[in-house]
């Protein structure tokens, strides 16, 4: 069986659980703990290390979720779950733009790692403070050619058709021909 | 005539037997050969007192947080207020500001000593020395640790790791994820350790590759290997890798995917 993968990252409480368990097919493995600190009062229970998730694609390969852990004293992870990945959303809580510049700092990290695909999920349109996905795209200064999306990530619907986009995304700089196998 | 020798042919819990039998006094440095890391154990009259881990005997507001006793916010709160840097005046600050009470301080400062130990059990290899009546540096705080349950709960690391020895012999094998990870999963909550290790999984990178990326020694590795494949997570692929193929220290990175995986992906994702 061969597995790939695509990291699911985004700041804080952006959504990157429900993301996942929208789609998973195994219960999101996760480290959930009750938060102690200063950012209490946003939410109590946040990810300390990552999120996990599942989709089979056909009996020889099975596709993975990572989350990144919300918090920025796990951000040593990163780079060790960016490795092999077939590429990334970056989730952003539409309706909280005091996270709008720490969502442009993850998208730059995992850029400078490689030149992954990704694509960014404007999350929590059903909000109705949420920002229009158009106007996000300008807020985080992003090239024009960026995909940023709208995104409720508690819908299995909103989520597939975020992932749908991405791996369009991967297929334009796939190469032609199927990699040969690597020798043993 | 200091008793020197590699924990190889001496394990640690034959050096802390002959120290609480002979009630020695003085100081154990050991040296992880695996990771480089070393470590210095006091004892007094066969009694553990402290420890310092990586060349230094920790602070106690240190320790405290270490413990989880103390938020490195309050520690570094009671380091402002302290005008000399011992042991004894934080353990007063601590005390008199009533963040902690003696008894919790005692009893945090054992159980770093406990853990400290414990992490050396682990240390298949190194060489150590014992330097009679060398005793830990007067401004940290001593407690009183009696060796014969350590020695008991080392016993018991020791036949750990035999077990896990036979549990996943081989190292060099690939780890891949469980082809149906059953629906218990939901109360599988793992460390960060673990998050680390599976994140390297491809099918590819073998446990080896996995454990010196990360620094993990052989013990930990099979460890959180062992805990992974108990959990229903992770297989470990019987084919060894050929005896040919280069020994990488890094973990091989992922081959390019073709398009016609990406398209049967789409495909199947659409059907959802
Ligand atoms: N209205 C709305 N709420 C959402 C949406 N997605 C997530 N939430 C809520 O936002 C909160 C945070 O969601 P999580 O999935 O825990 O976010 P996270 O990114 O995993 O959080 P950390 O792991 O702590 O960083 C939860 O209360 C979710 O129910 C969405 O699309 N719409
Ligand atoms: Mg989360």
């Amino acid at each position: 069986m061969q597995t790939v993968k695509m990291v699911i990252t985004g700041p804080f409480n952006s959504g990157k659980t429900s993301f996942i368990g929208s789609v998973s097919e195994i219960p999101v493995v996760r480290t959930e703990r009750k938060i102690t600190d200063e950012t209490r009062n946003v939410k109590n229970q946040t990810t300390v290390a990552m999120d996990f998730g599942r989709i089979t694609i056909d009996k020889d390969l099975a596709l993975y979720l990572f989350g990144t852990p919300g918090q920025k004293r796990f951000d040593f992870m990163w780079e060790i779950l960016s490795e092999g990945m077939l590429g990334f959303v970056v989730l952003i809580d539409s309706s909280r733009p005091e996270t709008f510049r720490e969502a442009r700092r993850i998208l730059d990290t995992f850029r400078s790692y490689s030149n992954t695909p990704f694509v960014i999920a404007a999350n929590k349109q059903d909000d109705e403070d949420a920002w229009p996905a158009d106007d996000l795209k300008i807020a985080l200064g992003l090239d024009s050619n960026v995909r940023v999306l709208p995104c409720v990530a508690t819908s299995k619907e909103s989520v597939k058709n975020i992932l749908l986009e991405l791996l369009y995304v991967i297929l334009e700089t796939a190469p032609e021909e199927p990699a040969p196998a690597r020798k043993r | 005539m200091a008793i020197k020798g590699n924990l190889r042919d001496v394990g640690l819990n034959q050096l802390l037997n002959l120290i609480y039998l002979a009630h020695k006094t003085g100081a154990l440095a050991i040296e992880n050969e695996a990771s480089r890391a070393d470590a210095r154990l006091y004892f007094k009259e066969g009694k553990l007192i402290q420890a310092a881990l990586d060349g230094k005997a920790p602070r106690l507001t240190e320790i405290m947080v270490r413990v989880g006793k103390l938020t490195p916010e309050q520690a570094k709160a009671i380091h402002a207020r302290s005008r000399v840097d011992t042991d004894k005046e934080l353990g007063l600050l601590l005390i008199q500001n009533g963040i902690l009470n003696q008894q919790d301080i005692i009893q945090g400062v054992k159980n770093y000593l406990l853990e400290a130990v414990y992490q050396i059990f682990t240390w298949r290899s190194g060489n150590f020395r014992f330097d009679p009546n060398l005793l830990p540096p007067d401004e940290r705080i001593t407690v009183a640790v009696t060796l014969d349950h350590l020695i008991i709960e080392g016993t018991r690391r020791v036949q750990e790791w035999e077990h896990l020895k036979d549990e996943l012999p081989d190292l060099d094998v690939p780890l891949k994820f469980a082809e149906r990870p059953d629906l218990n999963l939901r109360n599988v909550s793992l460390s960060v350790e673990q998050w680390k290790v599976v994140s390297f999984i491809n099918s590819r990178n073998t446990i080896r590759q996995i454990a010196s990326f990360l620094k993990i020694d052989e013990f930990q590795i099979r460890r959180i290997v062992y805990g992974l494949q108990t959990a229903g997570l992770v297989d470990v692929l019987p084919s060894p890798v050929a005896a040919s193929a280069p020994r990488a220290t890094a973990p091989v990175p992922s081959a390019p995917v073709g398009r016609s995986l990406i398209t049967r992906v789409i495909d199947r994702l659409r059907s959802l």
